[in-house]
């Protein structure tokens, strides 16, 4: 059967979809992609429903290799240097690998995360609806772990189709929108005004539990332990030490710290691809304002299955040569010491 | 009597989501609301709504932002709120035999001394409270249970344990627990047992519901290591004591 190989990968790689959905209430997290609109860029591009199973690539990448037949493949997300087997490759297009040839990611620049889409999905056998890896449950399919050298990936012989590539609306640029609360009464117009006109940056100690924030410290009113409550993606939770956790897909879905505010569904994504080291900052809005977003985010993620075009071989490797050369100046502030994973009892309070 | 009931806090959780707040404390008659709520919206579905997590205070409801806006969702739920009857009454009752002390409840002797009496003392009052599923949370299958007997109300350990067995049978604060995955806590172990909250490829694969009533009975660690092998393959162990 069709396959492919992982010759080469990075930590932090993992299969992932749309998440599982339906038993939060008994302690099982959604996990899934970190941003959805890079997942389902990906997945259109090769002509898959927008959440299928795809690999996530973390920081540092990673080198995949077509095995017993031609693979079909779709890049998007984070920009990175891409060759296949020497001739540059480009983000946001569809690419064929033949047997035996190599795609080798390198770093992410401005950014954390791409997706892999291989056509015609991966096989696995769902659990709860889903393929997406959640290693403290054993979750994930074909394997229940972050991807590791050697792994194999089956999936569907590349048909015959021309290569493709997709175009999507720059991201915004400015801050990361939250609407405030569940807990915004746990905190003083003080620690409030802090965390709204302070810029932070992602610490390297952050996964797909959650991102620990470097900044000011936020003072509580009336001290870090509250009563356990739920948790969504994008919590913004602020435990002992005052130093703002954001919850990501594979958080505990209850936690003691009070949450002073949520990103909106919207920023998930963009947020999700802040680089650890980049300054940022927050910006609240109401949640009509962030439901309208939501539903113009929808609307784009419904739009993409209609977005990929066809592209002229020459076409690509323009592209391609362009990202490389930029390439050169870039570097990331990650490394694979410090990407580390935090206990989950540092991330959550157990209550 | 059921529009006596206060209103609960309606707060936000982003855009796709509303924590329904009934108290900032552990409290009996907040968590029994919470799972009337739970229980309510299972029975009567409201549109948008597609998944509800009740924790001890509070109902957080998942719900889709193209189907329903904050602002309706939020009135209903604090109509359905004052409307439902708490849950009070359990539908299921589970027992659940627990090896106590030695290897398998490292803090148990710990405890006594603490609490100035005997381990049997301990295990006898932990084994005579009648308890209730209040929240499930944190890990998968990790369950939280109100009805622990106040002399048993201890604060939790200064230094979390990065790493506690599968199947820990725990005390914190006010609460008791069954924790299903090895994982870290802070509580003080009395206990384990073979019963598995959460296993893949059985059915069902989560075993307690919030709101489920249950107790504990006492085995030895031979009992223990043989239900332990049972339960691997697919073995419910806990006893259902009521159909």
């Amino acid at each position: 059967m069709t396959r492919l190989v992982v010759s080469a990968i990075g930590p932090a790689s993992s299969v992932q979809d749309g998440g599982r959905h339906g038993a939060q209430r008994y302690g099982l997290t959604p996990s899934g992609a970190m941003d959805r609109l890079a997942l389902a860029a990906a997945n259109a591009l090769v002509g898959n429903a927008s959440f299928t199973a795809a690999i996530e690539i973390g920081p540092f990448g990673g080198a995949f290799t077509a095995s017993e037949g031609a693979v079909r493949v779709g890049l998007a997300g984070a920009l990175r240097n891409a060759d296949i087997a020497g001739r540059a490759a480009a983000s946001d297009t569809s690419m064929t690998l033949a047997d035996g040839e190599t795609l080798t990611l390198g770093f992410a620049r401005g950014g954390s995360f791409s997706y892999l889409a291989l056509e015609g999905g991966i096989a696995g056998e769902p659990m709860f609806g889903s393929l997406a890896v959640n290693a403290r449950a054993g979750l994930g399919s074909p394997y229940p772990r972050p991807l590791q050298a050697g792994d194999e990936l089956q999936t569907a012989p590349a048909n015959a189709a021309g290569e493709c590539r997709i175009d999507l609306p720059l991201p915004a640029q400015g801050p990361i929108r939250v609407v405030m609360g569940p807990q915004a009464d746990e905190f003083d117009q003080d620690a409030t005004r802090l965390f709204l006109d302070s810029e932070w940056k992602i610490s390297a100690t952050s996964d797909r539990m959650g991102y620990r924030l470097e900044g000011p410290t936020i003072k509580h009113l009336h001290g870090h332990n509250i009563v356990s409550d739920g948790t969504v993606n994008g919590s913004i939770q602020v435990p002992g030490n005052g130093t703002p956790i954001v919850l990501m897909p594979d958080r505990g879905t209850s936690g003691g710290y009070p949450k002073i505010a949520t990103v909106i569904t919207a920023d998930l994504g963009r947020f999700a691809q802040i680089p650890p080291g980049k300054s940022f900052r927050f910006e609240a809005i109401s949640v009509a304002s962030a439901q309208e977003e939501a539903r113009k985010f929808a609307k784009l993620l419904g739009s993409l299955l209609d977005r990929p075009r066809p592209i002229a071989t020459f076409d690509l490797n323009i592209e391609a040569l362009q990202g490389a050369n930029v390439a050169g100046a870039a570097v990331n502030a990650v490394d694979a010491l410090t990407w580390q994973i935090p206990s989950a009892a540092d991330l959550s309070a157990q209550d | 009597m059921a529009a006596t009931l206060a209103p609960p806090r309606i707060l936000p959780s982003g855009d796709s989501a509303i924590t329904v707040e009934f108290s900032r404390h552990i409290d009996d008659a907040a968590n029994q609301r919470v799972l009337g709520l739970d229980r309510a919206l299972a029975s009567e579905a409201i549109p948008g709504v597609t998944e509800t997590v009740p924790t001890y205070r509070s109902l957080l409801v998942h719900y889709d932002p193209l189907q329903v806006d904050f602002g309706v969702l939020g009135e209903k739920l604090v109509a359905l709120a004052q409307a439902a009857e708490p849950a009070t009454t359990a539908t299921r009752h589970w027992r659940i035999p627990v090896t106590y002390g030695g290897e398998h409840g490292i803090d148990l002797e710990d405890v006594a001394k603490t609490l100035k009496t005997t381990p049997d003392d301990i295990v006898a009052r932990h084994i005579a409270a009648d308890y209730r599923v209040a929240m499930i949370g944190f890990t998968p299958g990790w369950s939280y249970l109100s009805g622990l007997h106040r002399s048993l109300h201890m604060p939790r350990r200064q230094n979390p344990r990065l790493l506690t067995p599968a199947g820990t049978i725990s005390i914190g604060g006010v609460q008791a627990g069954v924790q299903c995955l090895a994982g870290p806590s802070g509580w003080h172990l009395l206990g384990r047992t073979a019963v598995r909250t959460y296993q893949l490829h059985r059915d069902p694969i989560f075993l307690l519901e919030p709101g489920d009533r249950v107790t504990f009975s006492v085995v030895d660690a031979d009992t223990f290591a043989e239900q332990d092998r049972a339960a691997e393959n697919g073995e419910i162990i806990a006893e259902l004591m009521n159909p």
